[in-house]
């Protein structure tokens, strides 16, 4: 009976360390990002003449949610977003990134130069009209260049950022009720208490 | 003469095909010496989006906004660990084929030595035991006895006969 014994125990070890890996996401990767200050930028707003960078959100917690019309996640956790933001809970500031070079349906090479930002702004005003538009306002990353600052590898990603602009939490992939509710609520309730 | 007119169509279609195909190939930087760097850089570099693609090989988007990235560092004349340093701030030692000897990935890099290690610790251990049980014991003088009377016994050299 004895000569099964570690066998069996190194049966055991094997099928915990196969249970963990099942159960990771391997799209997740861990951010660097969480604890360190969210990257600047200056980027022009979805609605036309104005800019916003990150240190104009001093002093509140709030949510950056990167999207893109083309996003097929993004429809699906767009109703969560909406939802959200009608309670009113956290200002959400939305990262339109590439939304047209991201589209692989759209030859860049068609698009006539300097009629881009209005193209974008087009589709991704047409497209929050049409789903709802739960953000305070949204900016244009067209080229990318700011979601490369920020890690973006796969859109929807949400960044929860504290007063001092410090990003504290990063969900990859759409956020899903257990996570608004478990993670970014009660964090984000925890971050408001803190000085700024 | 109409077939050499056959074989000036069929180049002419080829040559036409092979401009068009080069047409949509990713735009080579104008310096090789950038382009070459890039390709040694971004073979050790992982693509996010498929994740068992070296960012070289990767034709996913954000591959190709990366090298873009990356073409941009080496013009500005930023060093080979500046550039990994510059990725893996933004994604992570994830990005790193080889990530770097740190607590977090002791059991990355020893693991696999461990195992090997114990693996052999085990083997030796069982062999002695083997080799322990397998040495040739003494008789002693009954053991002797008992032999040889199994031996001068013809009795218990044959199988008992049944009658049928």
């Amino acid at each position: 009976m004895k000569r099964f014994l570690i066998p069996l125990a190194v049966f055991l070890v094997l099928v915990v360390f196969l249970a963990v890996g099942l159960k990771r996401d391997p799209r997740e990767v861990p951010s660097p990002l969480v604890g360190k200050p969210a990257p600047e930028f200056r980027l022009d707003t979805l609605a036309p003449g104005k800019q916003f960078s990150p240190a104009d959100m001093r002093g509140q917690v709030w949510l950056l949610n990167v999207w893109a019309s083309w996003c097929v996640s993004c429809r699906a956790e767009h109703p969560l977003l909406v939802a959200f933001a009608k309670q009113g809970g956290l200002p959400i500031v939305g990262l339109n990134y590439k939304e047209l070079r991201g589209d692989g349906e759209i030859d860049m090479k068609k698009v006539p130069a300097g009629e881009e930002p209005a193209l974008v702004r087009q589709r991704a005003g047409a497209w929050l009209a049409r789903h709802g538009d739960p953000y305070a306002l949204s900016v244009l990353d067209m080229d990318g260049r700011v979601g490369i600052d920020y890690g973006v590898y796969g859109v929807p990603e949400t960044y929860l950022i504290d007063k001092k602009g410090i990003i504290r939490f990063k969900q990859i992939g759409p956020i899903t009720p257990e996570a608004l509710e478990q993670k970014i609520l009660p964090l984000a309730r925890q971050l408001a208490g803190e000085a700024s | 003469m109409k077939r050499a007119l056959a074989c000036l169509l069929t180049a002419a279609v080829l040559g036409t095909a092979g401009a068009s195909l080069a047409a949509d190939a990713t735009p080579m930087a104008e310096d090789p010496a950038v382009e070459a760097r890039l390709v040694v850089i971004s073979e050790e570099l992982r693509c996010l989006v498929c994740q068992n693609e070296s960012l070289a090989a990767s034709r996913a988007e954000l591959a190709e906004d990366l090298r873009r990235e990356v073409r941009k560092l080496i013009r500005d004349g930023k060093s080979d660990p500046e550039i990994k340093d510059y990725l893996v701030a933004r994604y992570g030692d994830f990005v790193l084929y080889r990530p770097p000897v740190k607590p977090t990935t002791w059991l990355l890099w020893f693991g696999p030595f461990v195992l090997l290690v114990g693996a052999l610790v085990g083997l030796i251990a069982y062999l002695r035991r083997r080799s322990a049980g397998l040495a040739p014991t003494a008789l002693t003088a009954a053991d002797k006895a008992a032999a040889k009377a199994l031996l001068a016994d013809p009795g218990t050299d044959n199988p008992p006969k049944h009658n049928a």
